[in-house]
């Protein structure tokens, strides 16, 4: 994908010790990204999209991020109207607060909200499930409705979702994407989703100048 | 919106290649792992698991590759078991690619290495794998764990298992009947229930699918996801037949 410019968009996916971020890097460069992944702050900083991934636990994923310093650059970014795409865990440190077990960690705190235990008879929430967007949405634009993406979590963002939240279900309603100007995060995983993950990852290039 | 019922291919994979009833026409290569993968990921798979049954050692470094090539080309998530005896196997898998590990004997053996697991990568990642038969001994338990491929009985009771691994922090279980495995006979559908009535994470029914109507009484007894290895690899049944035969019956499929 090219931007406005010519050129590829950089994407920088960052890396901070967290899980598989071989399949974030190959579905991005899949729609044509020019993806690194890297722990190198100047680069996330500098990137034209900053991809935050995230898998496992709240407290060692926030901890792996304050390893590498990379709190602020997200918080820069943020702030600066650059754009961050936040993937499961890496949505859920963008909230204020995680609560795993009793566990109580502070995230990054861009996004208004706690992230909690999903109540639900069958945790993790594990497979593709339907979420419904908002008309407006930019991420999911172009999908069918009844489009699935694949999940695999037990916590997420319940009680703060907003009018503009794509809202997901599974035994209660949760945020399953969020879209605040230059700031996007999905619950699931666009680059685990096949097809319909790709969709959405070239919606999300395509907003990167 | 509920999330739809996985069906799930199995390949068994030795010495980096797939074995065991591979009859694909439309393939270039019937034993490359990773072509496999891509035309399982075509059809409408919605996960993938490669058992890794390779016996050296010496050839892990194979499968680590076949991970890697797989998760290269494959946007489809991935578990990778067979043979994972410790936390730094499970990492490595998942360094490699892979999205989920399944561990079998070596949680037997010492079931804190699921607690290990679970904490140091997510339970979301860990997926204990039971292989399980109906009790030859009447004053045995009524399911039974077994251990290499089902040839040693451990006299443990599967059920209890299960959920003594859900506590220890296992994210799925996946449930292979050695009764019902390769007699294309149906699932077991009584194990299947007394496991689903135990734990609260996703429970996957493996062993003996072999007809479009085995998959729906899977799902009736509490499967979240069905697997299958022999039927799909003959191309006896197709990923999506099977998906449409779930949907007919009112089960949610992508």
């Amino acid at each position: 994908m090219t931007g406005p410019s010519g050129r590829r968009a950089r994407v920088v996916v960052l890396d901070y010790g967290s899980g598989n971020l071989r399949s974030a890097e190959r579905a991005l460069a899949r729609v044509g990204a020019d993806v690194t992944v890297s722990d190198d702050l100047d680069a996330a900083l500098a990137a034209d999209g900053l991809v935050v991934p995230g898998v496992g636990a709240y407290a060692a994923c926030m901890a792996g991020l304050d390893r590498v310093g990379a709190a602020p650059v997200v918080r820069e970014r943020v702030a600066a109207g650059r754009p961050v795409l936040g993937i499961c865990v890496g949505m859920q440190v963008l909230y204020e607060l995680g609560d795993e077990h009793g566990v109580r960690t502070a995230g990054l705190g861009v996004l208004a909200g706690e992230v909690r235990r999903l109540a639900a008879p069958i945790l993790p929430h594990m497979g593709w499930n339907t979420v419904r967007p908002p008309a407006e949405s930019v991420l999911f634009a172009g999908l069918p409705a009844d489009t699935r993406f694949y999940f695999v979590h037990s916590y997420a963002a319940k009680a703060d979702l907003d009018a503009g939240d794509t809202v997901g279900e599974h035994g209660e309603p949760f945020a399953a994407a969020v879209e605040r100007g230059a700031l996007a995060a999905t619950q699931f995983h666009p680059e685990k989703s096949g097809d319909a993950g790709a969709h959405l990852l070239t919606n999300w290039l395509a907003t990167l100048s | 919106m509920s999330v739809a019922v996985r069906v799930i291919p199995c390949l068994d994979v030795d010495g980096g290649r797939v074995v065991k009833g591979v009859n694909f026409t439309d393939l270039r290569d019937a034993g490359d792992p990773v072509e496999m993968a891509r035309l399982y990921d075509a059809e409408g798979a919605d996960e993938l698991t490669f058992l890794d049954i390779t016996a050296s050692s010496g050839d892990r470094e194979t499968t680590y590759d076949i991970v890697r090539r797989t998760a290269e080309q494959v946007f489809i998530p991935l578990t990778v078991g067979g043979g994972v005896r410790s936390a730094d196997d499970v990492n490595r898998l998942l360094r490699a690619g892979a999205d989920k590990v399944g561990i079998n004997t070596a949680a037997v053996a010492r079931p804190e290495l699921v607690r290990e697991c679970a904490h140091r990568f997510g339970n979301q990642c860990i997926v204990i794998s039971v292989d399980a038969r109906r009790c030859p001994d009447p004053a045995g338990p009524r399911f039974e764990v077994t251990t290499h491929g089902g040839r040693r009985g451990t006299g443990i009771d599967a059920v209890g298992w299960t959920s003594r691994v859900v506590e220890l922090g296992a994210g799925e279980i996946l449930l292979n009947s050695m009764d019902a495995d390769g007699t294309r006979d149906g699932y077991d559908l009584e194990m299947i229930s007394a496991v689903r009535a135990e734990v609260d994470v996703p429970v996957i029914a493996s062993g003996g699918a072999g007809d479009l109507a085995h998959f729906a009484p899977a799902v009736g007894a509490g499967a979240d996801a069905v697997l299958a290895a022999s039927v799909f690899h003959f191309g006896q049944l197709r990923i999506g037949e099977v998906k449409a035969a779930l949907r007919d019956t009112g089960v949610p499929v992508r």
